[in-house]
C-alpha cells in the first residue's frame, strides 16, 4: 500500500517537473501526456486507496525525516484514513478532467507546457497537504498551493490585471497564514510536537488549560488555537473578510478556477477544520466563531452574485457563497456533511466552471452575459450538463447537492451553539438567493434571444486585448470533446454522487476516528435520528422550505429574464444605494485598498522619510561625514607644513614630559 | 667658591634653553634652525661630561663620543637636504615650504 | 677663588654669550662664527674636567668639520640676510616655553643636585691619559656600537651624496636598461612602396638602362 500512497502524491510532481524543466524538449503533445499520465496515476492510486481504506486498513508513518530538533522532529509523513481518501479521490479526480479539459481551452496558448506543469505541480501540492501526518507538512502543502495558485492566477503575466489579481490573492492568504502558524506554534509550545495524533492525544488534557493574552483576561488556549487555525482557513478558503481575493482570481484561465477556484484550494481550509476536529470540538467559542463568519459568507456573498455581468464572476460568488455553507456546517460539529458538501460541491462547480469556459470558448473569449443568450441551440452538450450542474447546486431533489445543502441545513437548524440561529437564518435565505443568482445566469446564457450582435462592453469588464466576442454574423459552436467529454463526466459526478455517498459518509462509519463529535453537539445525532434513507430524504424534500424556497429563485429568475427583461433595471434604480453597495462588493476592496493598503504605504513613506533619509542617511551616515569633516577641518589647522611649527610642537611636548617626570621629584 | 657639580649642570641647562629658545624664534633661517640642534646636542655633551668626571664613570665620556658621531652625520645630512631645498625654491626660509600643508 | 673655578666661569660665560649671539644674529655667517665660539669655550671647559681626548675632538671634528660645513653651505647658498631672527622678544610663545625649560632644568638642579663638589669627584692617578681610559674602554665595552656608530657615517656619507648629487648635462651616454628594453617596431618601420612605372612607350637603351636604375631602388 505504501506504494500506493507515494505513486499517488509523487506521480503529479513527476509530470510537473518534466513538462516544467523540459517544456521545449517534448513539446506540446508530450507535456499534455506525461503530465496526464501522472495525474491518471494519482487518481487510480487514489482510489485504490479509498479501496483499502474501506476495508478497515488505515496508515500513519514517516517516510523521511527532514529536521531533528531536540524535542522536536519534523517529518515528512502520511496519515490515510477516510478522511484523507475521500479528499484524494476528489482531488484527483476533478484535477485529471481538468488536465483533459485544458488541451482543449488552451490550444493555442504559448505557455502550454507552463500551464501543464503548473496544474501538475498544484496537484501534487494538494496531495501532500491531505496525506499529511503532521503540522509542518500541511503547511508546505499550504503555502505550496498558495504559491501554484499565484503563479495560475497571473498565468497571463503581461496583463496587468493579473498581476493585480495574484499578488492580492498571495497577501490575503498571507494574512490567514499568519493566523495559521501562530496556530501551529501554540500546537508545538503546548504539546510539544508536531505530529496529529500526538496533539489529538493530548488535546483533552489540555481542554481546560488557559493563557493569558493581553493584561489579566484569561483565554483558553484550545480556543485561541482553534481561532488561530480557523484565520488560516478563512484565508485560504476565503471566508469574509479574507474572501476579496477570489472574485479577482478569475483573472487566471478558466481550468485554474475550476480546479483551484472550486474544488480543491479553497476546500483546503474546510479539510483543515475536518481534519482539526478533535481540537474544535473542545472549544463551542471557537465554533460559535466559526458558524458566525460561515453564514455572514454564505448569505452575503450570494447577494454580491446577483447583480454581477461576468459569468465566471457568478460562479465565483457561488463558490464563496457554498464555501459558507460548509464552514456553517463545520460550525454545528456536522464534519462529515461539510466534507459531503465539499465533495459534491467539487463536481458540480467544477462542472460550472467548466461549462462556463466552454461558453466563453464558444463565445471567442467574451465573458460578458449580457452578450450572450440562447446558446441552447448552438452548444447543446454545454447546455445539458449546465443545467444539471446548476439544478444540483440549487438543491433540486436527487441531484448531489441537493442531499448535502440539505443536510446542512438541517444540521444547522439542530445545532444549539450560539450563533446557530444566525447561521440557519443565513442557510435557507441563502437557498432563494443561491437559486436566483444561478438561474438568472442559466436563463441569461443559454435562453432568449442572441445578444451577441450587439457587442457590449461593460465598464466592469477589465479584460483587454483577450476579448474579441463575437460579430453579428459570427455563431457560437461547440466545443471539442476534449472540453465536453469532461463535463459529461463531471454531470454525472453531480447526478449520482449524493444519493451513493449519503449513506454510508454521514450515517455509517465511513469517517471512522478521522473525525470527532464530542458528545454535546448533538447535530449529528439528531440526523441520525430522522435519517431513512436517500430516496425517502428526496421525497420528503417536498415538505421542506428550502424546496420551496429553491423554486421560488428559479421562478422570480425566469420573470425578471426571461419574461419581463426591463424589471431587473428598474429594481437597479429604485434601490439605488442597494445597488451601488453591492456593485461595489460592500466597498471593502476599497477599503482594503485605502486603509491597508494604503495604510502600509503611508508607514512606508514615513519610515523612509523620517527613518531612512532623515535618520540613517542624514544622521548617521552623512552625519558621521560630516562631524568626520568637521574634526578633520579643525585638525588640519596644527598640519600647517612649516618646519617650525612641528619643531615647536615636539619641544612644547617635551617640556610637557618633562612636567610629569618632575613634578613629583618637586612634591618628594 | 668651590666648584660643584650644579655649575656645570647649569651651563648646560642654560645652553639648552637658549638652543630652545632659538629653534622658536628663528622661523624663517633653517640654517640657524640647524646650528640650534647643534647648541643642544652641545648642552647634553656638557651633562655628560660631567657628570662622567664626578661619577667617575669611563661610560659618560663614551657616550659623548658616540653622540659627537651621529650629530656630525644629522649635521652633514641635514646641510644635503638643505642644499637641494635651496636649489628647488632658491631660498632657505622655512616659512615657504608649506606644501603638506593640510 | 681657584684658578679653576675663575677659568671656568671665563669660559662659561664666553659660552653662554656665543650661544646667544647664534641664536640672535642677523648675518647667519655670524651666527656661525659664534657658534664655533661657544664649541672651542666648551672644549676649554671639558678639559679643565680632565676630558682633554673629547675635547681636542670637539674641536677638531665640530668646529673643523661641522662648522666649517656651515660654512660652506651658508656661503654657497646665497641667502637673504633680512631673514634672520628679528625680534628678540616678538614671539610670546618662544618665551614661555623658554621659561618653562629653564624653570625645570632649573627645579631639577637645585634639588638635587647641589651638595656635590669639585673635589668630591673621584681622585684620578698623576699619569691619567683620558685618550688610553677612554681607548680602554671603548675597545673592549663598547665595540659593537662603535662598529656602528661607523655604518652609521658611511650612512650619511651615502646619503648627502645621493641627495646632492647632480648629473652632467653635457655627458652624452647611453642608458644600457633603455637599450635592452626597445623594440624593434619602436625603431624600424617597413613600408611597402608600389614600383612606378614609367608611362613612356618605346624606351632607348640608355633610356632603359636610366629607367631600371631609378625607380628599382
Amino acid at each position: 500500500m505504501k506504494t500506493a500512497y507515494l505513486l499517488a502524491a509523487f506521480a503529479p510532481l513527476v509530470g510537473a517537473i518534466v513538462a516544467g524543466l523540459f517544456g521545449r524538449q517534448v513539446g506540446r503533445t508530450g507535456a499534455h501526456r506525461v503530465t496526464i499520465a501522472g495525474v491518471a496515476i494519482s487518481f487510480i492510486a487514489s482510489v485504490w486507496t479509498l479501496f483499502d481504506v474501506l476495508q478497515g486498513n488505515t496508515f500513519n508513518g514517516a517516510l523521511y525525516t527532514w529536521a531533528a530538533l531536540e524535542n522536536l522532529s519534523i517529518e515528512v509523513g502520511f496519515l490515510v484514513d477516510p478522511l484523507t481518501a475521500t479528499m484524494m479521490c476528489v482531488v484527483t479526480s476533478v484535477s485529471l478532467m481538468v488536465h483533459i479539459y485544458t488541451i482543449g481551452y488552451m490550444a493555442d496558448d504559448p505557455g502550454y507546457q507552463r500551464f501543464f506543469s503548473y496544474i501538475s505541480l498544484f496537484t501534487f501540492s494538494m496531495m501532500m497537504l491531505v496525506m499529511a501526518n503532521n503540522f509542518m507538512q500541511l503547511f508546505f502543502g499550504w503555502e505550496a498551493v498558495g504559491l501554484v495558485s499565484y503563479l495560475l492566477i497571473g498565468f497571463w503575466y503581461t496583463r496587468p490585471t493579473a498581476i493585480h489579481a495574484n499578488l492580492k490573492a498571495f497577501l490575503v492568504n498571507r494574512v490567514g497564514d499568519f493566523g495559521f502558524i501562530l496556530g501551529i506554534g501554540l500546537a508545538v509550545a503546548y504539546f510539544g510536537s508536531l505530529d496529529y495524533i500526538e496533539v489529538f492525544a493530548q488535546a483533552p488534557e489540555q481542554a481546560g488549560t488557559q493563557l493569558s493574552l493581553w493584561g489579566d483576561a484569561q483565554w483558553s488556549l484550545m480556543t485561541v488555537m482553534c481561532l488561530c487555525l480557523f484565520v488560516g482557513a478563512m484565508g485560504k478558503s476565503a471566508q469574509f473578510p479574507l474572501h476579496v481575493w477570489l472574485p479577482d482570481s478569475m483573472e487566471g484561465p478558466t481550468p485554474i478556477s475550476a480546479l483551484i477556484h472550486a474544488a480543491t484550494m479553497v476546500t483546503a481550509g474546510i479539510f483543515l477544520l475536518a481534519r482539526m476536529s478533535p481540537l474544535f470540538e473542545l472549544s463551542d467559542t471557537a465554533l460559535s466563531f466559526v458558524m458566525v463568519i460561515g453564514a455572514i459568507t454564505a448569505l452575503f456573498m450570494g447577494f454580491l452574485g446577483i447583480v454581477q455581468n461576468d459569468v465566471k464572476r457568478v460562479v465565483a460568488y457561488s463558490t464563496l457563497s457554498q464555501l459558507g455553507y460548509m464552514t456553517v456546517a463545520l460550525a454545528a460539529s456536522a464534519y462529515s456533511v461539510a466534507i459531503f458538501h465539499l465533495m459534491t460541491h467539487a463536481f458540480f462547480k467544477a462542472l460550472l466552471f467548466l461549462g462556463a469556459g466552454s461558453v466563453i470558448i464558444g463565445m471567442h473569449h467574451d465573458q460578458d452575459m449580457r452578450n450572450m443568450g440562447g446558446l441552447r441551440r448552438f452548444m447543446p452538450i454545454t447546455w445539458i450538463t449546465f443545467l444539471i450542474g446548476s439544478l444540483a447546486l440549487i438543491g433540486t431533489p436527487f441531484f448531489s447537492g441537493f442531499y448535502s445543502k440539505d443536510m446542512i441545513i438541517e444540521a444547522v437548524r439542530y445545532s444549539t451553539i450560539p450563533g446557530s440561529g444566525f447561521g440557519y437564518f443565513a442557510v435557507l435565505a441563502g437557498v432563494f438567493v443561491t437559486a436566483l443568482y444561478t438561474f438568472r445566469m442559466y436563463f441569461m446564457v443559454f435562453h432568449g434571444e442572441p445578444r451577441w450582435g450587439r457587442a457590449q462592453h461593460g465598464h466592469d469588464d477589465a479584460h483587454d486585448g483577450e476579448h474579441h466576442g463575437l460579430g453579428p454574423d459570427d455563431k457560437p459552436q461547440e466545443s471539442p470533446r476534449v472540453v465536453t467529454v469532461p463535463l459529461v463526466l463531471l454531470a454525472i459526478a453531480s447526478v449520482v454522487s449524493g444519493a451513493i455517498a449519503i449513506g454510508p459518509m454521514l450515517f455509517g462509519d465511513f469517517f471512522g476516528d478521522s473525525i470527532y463529535v464530542d458528545d454535546r453537539h448533538v447535530a449529528m445525532a439528531t440526523l441520525a435520528e430522522h435519517w431513512h434513507g436517500w430516496f425517502a430524504l428526496g421525497m420528503h424534500a417536498l415538505q421542506t422550505w428550502p424546496f420551496w424556497l429553491a423554486l421560488a429563485g428559479v421562478v422570480t429568475a425566469w420573470f425578471l429574464y426571461l419574461v419581463k427583461p426591463g424589471v431587473p433595471a428598474a429594481i437597479a434604480s429604485a434601490f439605488g444605494p442597494v445597488y451601488r453597495l453591492l456593485d461595489n462588493k460592500y466597498y471593502l476592496d476599497r477599503f482594503n485598498e485605502i486603509v491597508f493598503a494604503g495604510g502600509a504605504r503611508l508607514i512606508g513613506r514615513g519610515l523612509w522619510r523620517g527613518g531612512d533619509q532623515t535618520f540613517i542617511d542624514g544622521l548617521i551616515v552623512n552625519g558621521s561625514a560630516r562631524l568626520t569633516g568637521w574634526f578633520s577641518g579643525v585638525l588640519r589647522l596644527t598640519q600647517t607644513g612649516h618646519l617650525n611649527t612641528y619643531a615647536i610642537t615636539m619641544i612644547i611636548g617635551v617640556a610637557l614630559l618633562m612636567l610629569f617626570v618632575i613634578l613629583p621629584l618637586l612634591r618628594g | 667658591m668651590t666648584l660643584s657639580l650644579a655649575h656645570f649642570l647649569a651651563l648646560g641647562a642654560i645652553l639648552f634653553t637658549l638652543s630652545v629658545v632659538g629653534i622658536f624664534l628663528n622661523r624663517r633661517n633653517v640654517i640657524v634652525m640647524l646650528m640650534s640642534i647643534e647648541l643642544m646636542l652641545l648642552a647634553v655633551n656638557m651633562n655628560f661630561i660631567a657628570f662622567s668626571h664626578f661619577l667617575g664613570d669611563m661610560a659618560g665620556q663614551v657616550f659623548v663620543f658616540f653622540i659627537m658621531t651621529v650629530a656630525a652625520a644629522e649635521s652633514a645630512i641635514g646641510l644635503a637636504i638643505l642644499v637641494v631645498l635651496f636649489r628647488k625654491f632658491d631660498t632657505v626660509d622655512a616659512q615657504e615650504l608649506d606644501s603638506l600643508k593640510g | 677663588m681657584s684658578a679653576l673655578t675663575a677659568l671656568f666661569y671665563v669660559f662659561a660665560a664666553m659660552a653662554v654669550f656665543g650661544a646667544l649671539r647664534v641664536i640672535t644674529s642677523r648675518n647667519p655667517i655670524h651666527s656661525a662664527l659664534y657658534l664655533v665660539l661657544t664649541f672651542v669655550s666648551v672644549a676649554a671647559i671639558w678639559m679643565l674636567l680632565k676630558a682633554e681626548f673629547l675635547a681636542i675632538v670637539l674641536v677638531l671634528v665640530y668646529v673643523g668639520a661641522v662648522m666649517v660645513l656651515f660654512l660652506f653651505v651658508v656661503m654657497m647658498l646665497d641667502i637673504n640676510m633680512d631673514s634672520g631672527g628679528r625680534g628678540f622678544w616678538r614671539s610670546s610663545v618662544a618665551i614661555f616655553v623658554g621659561i618653562a625649560v629653564a624653570l625645570q632644568l632649573a627645579a631639577v638642579l637645585f634639588l638635587h643636585f647641589k651638595g656635590v663638589w669639585i673635589t668630591d669627584a673621584p681622585p684620578l692617578p698623576a699619569d691619567y691619559k683620558n685618550t688610553e681610559a677612554l681607548g680602554s674602554v671603548l675597545y673592549t665595552e663598547y665595540v659593537y656600537p662603535f662598529e656602528l656608530a661607523a655604518v652609521v657615517l658611511l650612512v650619511a656619507i651615502v646619503a648627502a651624496i645621493a641627495l646632492t648629487l647632480r648629473q652632467r648635462k653635457d655627458v652624452r651616454y647611453n642608458d644600457p636598461s633603455k637599450a635592452v628594453r626597445t623594440r624593434a617596431a619602436d625603431r624600424l618601420r617597413v613600408v611597402e612602396v608600389a614600383p612606378v612605372v614609367r608611362a613612356e612607350a618605346a624606351p632607348d637603351a640608355p633610356a632603359a638602362d636610366a629607367a631600371d636604375g631609378g625607380p628599382a631602388k
